[in-house]
């Protein structure tokens, strides 16, 4: 079999190829996590989100079916949910066990998706899946109503430092689309977040099982014309708090090749760099200027936040990894005592005097736990009292470090400011951590009122005029 | 193709020229855990299948350590049957590049005679790839090895780690996986566990295609559509890429303009029809398709859940 060219087609579609490539290449990522509780339907909405997307391909519909028939819970129906409940042992049980990472695009954006379980023994996992993205979709069940779980759910990804969220209020159709439970839902919501930092909670009534207001508008409730899920996650700014935050790369790797080449590789937490910078190693406070950018494909003029970079510095001073590359500034702070705010993830109990291994950037050192400050309640985020911590108890500890590190709070700093605990016998992840700001400290910046990407606040246009 | 590829060239929201582009980003992410575990990890190894994945992962872990050399070898199980094409490309890539290349078959399977024909696909995998992959791992004490996988190619793989803790026996526990928050990699282990990383993680077949274009980067030649003799057996186009398959009575190979999505034992491995002869046609295809890029493995419908099992088994 032989196919004959036609070469105006063939033209047409390099043209097309050749708009494409240019389209993908400088669409924005959009990270997000969804959590829910058991049966809100999480997997299902997931799954209609990859299936009219058109992310699903013939022979996994086949599959779907054939397992449809086997571990659905949609009858004769095919189960959405399926496809992303990956694991067997899920499938088995019917509940999401770990966190899934799904991908879709569309011509606007692409997208990553941290399928996170709702109960709660794994705390752990929603962390995880909220450290990384922008957005939260936060889904309630329209005949439930709010329930503690939404609570916790809600309170964990604003303390994990998401500002936008949605609320998915799923299962519309079993409440015969009624407007008033959804309002309700949501003044019962925004009651609640008020004290949670949030820049945005946009609600939508929805029904993944259907597709209503999912990536199709759902012709059931013609009182709701907000927009679907899809169309908001299409627009909602990216990155829009990191724009303005100082110069930070942890060294990942010091590059020596050969007596000429000394470069420290690392990725760019946060800010801008370009030749001529003012910087400073910490936590050694040697200073020195950028000379070079290095890159496999040639030097940059400049570089930001995400990129993987080698930096050569003018001067011949000692810097390695676990340190950290600073715009002089504004440099981070160097402590070897702070409060962190611990998410606990290991199965064993965590008493005052427990020494650990602490990540922080590419810095490990050892730290011990002095203080078990307070226990975070995870349904109204009040501190109380406590002697030891569970898994999945959140507290404020304080930390004692066995040499200086340089940190950010993680209010400011996403990057700089977060830390892990490993068990140094069971060499597990024990915990997730966040800097807490020095106490009595001002509020920082990044934690007052959110700037947007239309609306930069005043430092970020100061900044922009100054060329920074 | 074209409903596609029109659907996906709309104009959407115009991009700051600020921003980092989607490849970039993936780009950088795998450079910092190749950094990150070549600075935490003993012994490190990369296993190079010879796919457009592996010529992938080569060409970022060069990048993260230009312009120094590759910190760590190359290696590759070969269970003796894959395509010859890309034992060839291998040993073209491995003397161009200077490469450290190890390889590695199976010295019992190969004693036996053990292959896909004689012994099916179930057997030939476990002996041939699982048993000799873990012969080689423990024969060079290497602790942490990087693949490949993509978490869109399958869906256990979907809800595994970037770095991915084995025991001393190299099997995956999915109920025991550490956090992975924010871009903190916890490498620490046990004496005797070691470490599988993945550092496409997060990228799409598609965008390894376009990474491929964008790049430049060499692949096999047999990704591209082709005249090439193939049999067809249970719905799959299986090449005839030397005498070692057994043609059933009144069987007779047919040249077919064909190309391959995924690579590996040519006996296992389905061919699609395709005219899709250039990098752009192959992503308007990728673009349009409607089987996904797995499809043309056999192995993974042995059963259901049968990645998961073969990774617990110690599959990479």
């Amino acid at each position: 079999m032989t196919v004959h060219q036609d070469p105006t087609a063939f033209s047409d579609r390099a043209a097309t190829y050749q708009a494409f490539l240019a389209a993908h290449q400088t669409k924005a990522v959009l990270r997000f996590i969804a959590c829910g509780s058991v049966d809100d339907g999480k997997s299902t909405l997931i799954g209609r989100l990859l299936h009219d997307t058109k992310q699903i391909f013939d022979d996994q519909i086949s599959a779907l079916q054939r397992d449809s028939r086997r571990h659905g819970t949609q009858g004769q129906e095919i189960d959405l949910a399926l496809l992303v409940d990956g694991l067997q042992a899920e499938r088995e049980q019917g509940i999401t066990i770990d966190v899934a990472y799904r991908f879709f695009s569309t011509d606007k954006r692409s997208f990553i998706v941290a399928d996170t379980p709702g109960h709660e023994q794994y705390t752990r996992n929603m962390a995880t899946g909220a450290s990384t993205a922008d957005v939260a979709v936060i889904l309630v069940d329209a005949r439930q109503g709010l329930i503690r779980q939404t609570r916790r759910h809600a309170l964990l990804v604003s303390m994990l430092g998401i500002r936008r969220v949605v609320l998915a209020v799923n299962k519309m159709d079993l409440v015969g689309w009624s407007q008033d439970k959804f309002d309700a839902i949501r003044a019962g919501f925004a009651d609640f977040a008020r004290e949670l930092n949030f820049a945005e909670v946009k609600a939508i009534p929805l029904s993944a099982k259907n597709g209503d207001n999912v990536v199709e508008p759902g012709i059931a409730a013609p009182w709701y014309t907000g927009g679907t899920l899809l169309d908001y996650l299409e627009t909602v700014p990216v990155h829009a708090e990191a724009l303005n935050a100082p110069f930070r790369m942890a060294i990942q790797w010091v590059n020596r090749p050969n007596s000429e080449f000394r470069g420290y590789s690392g990725r760019i937490a946060s800010g801008r760099v370009r030749p001529g910078d003012a910087i400073t190693i910490q936590p050694s406070g040697r200073t020195s200027t950028v000379a070079r950018i290095y890159t496999a494909d040639g030097d940059l003029p400049e570089a930001g936040e995400d990129e993987s970079v080698t930096l050569v510095l003018a001067d011949q001073i000692d810097a390695s990894r676990g340190q950290v590359i600073a715009a002089s500034s504004a440099p981070l702070r160097i402590t070897e005592q702070f409060e962190a705010r611990l998410f606990w993830a290991a199965e064993t109990e965590l008493a005052p005097g427990a020494s650990l291994l602490a990540k922080i950037g590419t810095a490990t050192v050892n730290a011990t736990v002095e203080r078990i400050v307070s226990r975070i309640d995870p349904e109204t985020g009040n501190p109380g009292p406590a002697e030891r911590l569970a898994a999945n108890d959140i507290a404020d500890v304080s930390l004692r470090l066995d040499r200086p590190v340089a940190v950010d709070a993680y209010a400011d700093n996403r990057e700089t400011g977060s830390l892990i605990l490993i068990d140094r016998e069971t060499t597990d992840t024990a915990a997730l951590g966040l800097v807490l700001a020095p106490k009595g400290e001002a509020a920082p910046a990044a934690s007052a009122a959110p700037s947007d990407e239309k609306a930069p606040g005043l430092l970020g246009r100061l900044g922009r005029l100054l060329g920074r | 193709m074209s409903a596609a590829l029109a659907a996906a060239v709309t104009p959407g929201a115009p991009a700051s020229a600020d921003r980092l582009s989607h490849l970039k980003r993936l780009e950088a992410e795998s450079i910092h855990i190749f950094r990150e575990t070549v600075a935490e990890a003993e012994n490190p190894v990369m296993l190079y299948s010879i796919g457009k994945d592996s010529s992938v992962l080569l060409h970022l872990a060069l990048k993260a350590f230009a312009p120094g050399t590759l910190p760590f070898p190359l290696l590759h199980v070969d269970t003796t049957w894959k395509f010859r094409e890309m034992i060839a490309f291998r040993d073209a890539r491995v003397k161009e590049l200077g490469l450290d290349l190890l390889v590695h078959t199976n010295p019992d399977g190969l004693a036996r005679g053990v292959g896909p024909v004689s012994h099916g696909s179930e057997v030939h995998t476990d002996v041939m790839k699982t048993q000799a992959l873990r012969q080689a791992l423990d024969k060079y004490k290497f602790d942490a090895a990087f693949g490949g996988a993509r978490r869109d190619e399958e869906a256990s793989r979907a809800k595994e780690r970037i770095i991915s803790l084995r025991t001393a026996q190299h099997r995956w526990d999915p109920k025991r996986q550490r956090a992975e928050p924010w871009h903190l990699y916890n490498l620490k282990k046990k004496r005797g566990e070691s470490l599988r990383v993945f550092p496409l993680s997060n990228w799409t077949e598609l965008d390894i295609w376009l990474y491929i274009e964008q790049e430049k980067i060499p692949i096999v030649p047999l990704y591209f559509a082709a005249e090439r003799p193939v049999v067809e057996r249970d719905g799959q186009l299986i090449l005839v890429d030397d005498d070692r398959l057994p043609l059933e009575p009144g069987e007779v190979p047919q040249q077919r303009l064909v190309r391959f999505r995924t690579l590996g034992c040519y006996p296992l491995t389905g061919a699609v029809e395709s005219d899709a002869a250039t990098l752009p046609e192959i992503v308007g295809e990728t673009l349009a398709a409607r089987t996904s890029e797995r499809q043309g493995r056999v192995i993974d419908k042995d059963g259901a859940g049968s990645m998961e099992r073969k990774k617990q088994e110690g599959y990479f």
